[in-house]
């Protein structure tokens, strides 16, 4: 009994991984309407951010992040502003095979700098920590940390949309490119915020990716696909709705490798699929696209 | 439909069309859709004899210009599936590596289990690659654009992990065809009398001579396919969903249906690949670089939306993993880096700018509108 509530809420504390895997993707996707193929590679980049920074000045993780962030936010402003924004248009196909050559080129410049060992962010004590709650039942510390982050960055998220300046410029931009430009919206400098922003939350991603477990340059991908299928099954535009789909994902992924330790991520996928035969909306959908 | 294609044509063509006589009302106008270039006869007589050429390369050619025209050759097949979804029906799939997968699992499971002759195994590989797709496309098909892609790709990874799971298969790891298998193939005996040569070899010729009939048997559908009234209906797909929608075109039938073809031929494919490779893993089989990242490369660098830019990406590509691949990291850096800025300064690839150029078209698949005045 206790080994089962242990899963449960291992699965549910993972969601809030996969909820930070997510929220950028949902960000940028709802105000630009771009699908990066490259998001879980960035994700990575993130991580071996971090760890060269960590690296280089001796910080503890936590605190090299914080040297990370500006970096990537200016990694993700660069991008958007001199590559991604010549994409966005009608056509479907420059955003999504642009995204997917920067998706090659990151993983193989990564293998080029780094090679392909996997490596690992040390956090120290906090990394094994635990609670107990009595009769078997406890939880990492870690992964507490991560999930109170997920809440974090998601209050964070909506505080900026509908409270900022720069939120009502974003969501001007999402309802309708053309009236914001009319009314002296540079919509450039505001996708290139965006994918800025969407960085910032990467790296809170990476830090806690790099820390759970052993990361390599190749990982990215299937980052991209936990984090896509929260989005899907939290329904477009919700973040809320994201941190839902994530511990549904979690959930599925920690109750299969319970069961079977092979079927872990196959079963999070079966349980994606399942909500979209379902419900192809999403659970909690918002947007219309 | 018809009609709506015309109206549509004569809209662009109307600014060129010099002779409408707009102040005779006496007149009234017939419309004919016309296909092909003038030279359609000459092109026809070309194509034959270039197939024929390349079935009889085999008496001179060397082992490694063999192997090499494999490579190409399914490469090209894969190219001008993923260009008619794609290029034509808007499906752009990132997971098209599950029908190679399947099909090569199910040519391993025939051929080893059942004793089946490999080719009716590369058959039937491709029926059951199809039919995996209808319930694939059921639920790939509830995403639109951008989303539909991660979905196929999702799709792809479930398919690898499930026949993962299959021990008898090798499970993770993977298996080997036993050389009984690999030289069961029917006309490797005749090929050794023939041409004197050592069964490896012998095999090698067999296998291109399957590639070089699925390759053209692809281009020919694919050709056919477009000149067709379904093509048409793709072509109106392609240029607006909604109007094409209006005028009756069934839009989830189209690319149903192209769906599943494109799985059949690639299931097809994939069980001839790895015939020749004789040794599978779920990793390799279902690997998205491989049969989906370089595929998409060949159409973007040759021409997307044509029948003949997936032949020159095929050239290009095979020149660069000739000459290049020994790069490794540096080799896919550049096939990413050339593929966006292909995709930004030359959208159409290498065949869309010779073609307007110098007008060139090989496999005109293009209608045009005759207007014809005649007196009332």
């Amino acid at each position: 009994m206790a080994e089962w509530i242990n899963t449960i809420i291992q699965g549910i504390l993972l969601g809030g991984l996969y909820a930070l895997f997510a929220a950028g993707l949902s960000l940028i996707f709802g105000i630009m309407r771009l699908v990066n193929l490259a998001h879980g590679d960035l994700i990575v980049l993130a991580a071996f951010a971090i760890l060269a920074i960590a690296a280089w000045l001796g910080l503890d993780p936590f605190l090299a992040t914080l040297f990370a962030i500006p970096v990537m936010f200016a990694v993700g402003f660069g991008l958007q502003h001199v590559l991604l924004n010549r994409t966005l248009g009608r056509d479907l196909l420059p955003p999504l095979l642009v995204t997917f050559g920067l998706s090659i080129i990151i993983q193989n410049g990564l293998m080029e700098a780094f090679s392909a060992d996997s490596q690992l962010l040390r956090s120290g004590e906090i990394g094994t920590a635990s609670i107990s709650l009595g009769g078997g039942v406890a939880f990492g510390v870690l992964p507490l940390i991560t999930f109170l982050s997920a809440i974090a960055v998601i209050m964070a998220l909506n505080l900026l949309f509908y409270r900022t300046e720069l939120g009502r410029a974003f969501r001007a931009t999402s309802d309708d490119l053309e009236i914001a430009q009319v009314m002296g919206i540079d919509h450039k400098r505001i996708f290139a915020m965006a994918m800025g922003i969407a960085m910032i939350v990467v790296t809170i991603a990476a830090l806690y990716l790099g820390m759970r477990a052993n990361f390599d340059p190749t990982i990215g991908p299937a980052r991209l696909i936990y984090a896509f299928e929260a989005v899907i099954i939290g329904g477009l535009g919700s973040l809320w709705g994201t941190l839902i789909g994530g511990m549904i994902i979690g959930l599925a992924q920690t109750i299969g490798a319970a069961v079977n330790p092979e079927w872990q991520i196959l079963a999070g996928h079966v349980a994606f699929l399942i909500v979209l035969v379902l419900r192809p909306r999403g659970l909690f959908p918002r947007a219309f696209d | 439909m018809d009609l709506f294609w015309q109206v549509a044509a004569w809209q662009q063509n109307k600014d060129d069309d010099r002779c409408r006589p707009a102040s005779k009302p006496a007149t009234a106008r017939a419309y004919r859709s016309q296909i092909g270039a003038g030279h359609g006869r000459l092109l026809a007589a070309l194509g034959i004899a270039l197939v024929g050429l390349l079935i009889v390369l085999p008496t001179f050619a060397s082992r490694n210009a063999i192997q090499d025209l494999i490579f190409i050759f399914y490469m090209l097949a894969l190219a001008q599936y993923w260009n008619l979804l794609a290029g034509y029906a808007g499906l752009v799939s990132v997971g098209q590596q599950a029908f190679v997968g399947l099909g090569a699992y199910l040519l391993f499971a025939l051929t080893i289990f059942a004793d089946m002759d490999p080719i009716l195994a590369i058959l039937l590989a491709g029926a059951f690659a199809g039919l995996c797709a209808v319930p694939t496309a059921f639920v790939v098909f509830r995403l639109r654009g951008a989303y539909f892609a991660i979905g196929t790709w999702v799709v792809a990874e479930v398919y690898r992990l499930v026949l993962a799971q299959f021990k008898s298969l090798g499970g993770g790891t993977g298996t080997s065809l036993p050389p009984s298998v690999t030289n069961s193939v029917v006309g490797i005996e005749w090929v050794k009398t023939v041409f004197d040569v050592r069964t490896p070899a012998a095999r090698d010729i067999v296998t291109y001579w399957i590639a070089l009939a699925l390759v053209s048997g692809t281009v020919f559908a694919v050709y056919w396919i477009l000149r067709s009234r379904r093509g048409l209906a793709l072509a109106a797909i392609r240029d607006s969903e909604a109007a094409a929608e209006s005028v009756g075109v069934d839009n989830f039938r189209t690319k149903f249906w192209v769906y599943v073809f494109a799985a059949v031929g690639t299931g097809m494919i994939g069980a001839l690949i790895y015939l020749q490779k004789a040794r599978i893993s779920p990793d390799a089989a279902f690997s998205v670089l491989d049969w989906t990242a370089y595929v998409i490369f060949i159409v973007v660098i040759g021409g997307i939306g044509t029948i003949e830019g997936p032949i020159i990406g095929v050239i290009v590509f095979y020149l660069m993993q000739t000459y290049l691949s020994s790069y490794g990291t540096w080799y896919l850096i550049l096939l990413g880096a050339l593929a966006i800025v292909i995709m930004l300064f030359a959208p159409k690839g290498i065949w869309g700018y010779v073609s307007e150029r110098w007008g060139l078209v090989l496999f005109p698949v293009r209608r045009k509108l005759n207007v014809t005045e005649e007196a009332k």
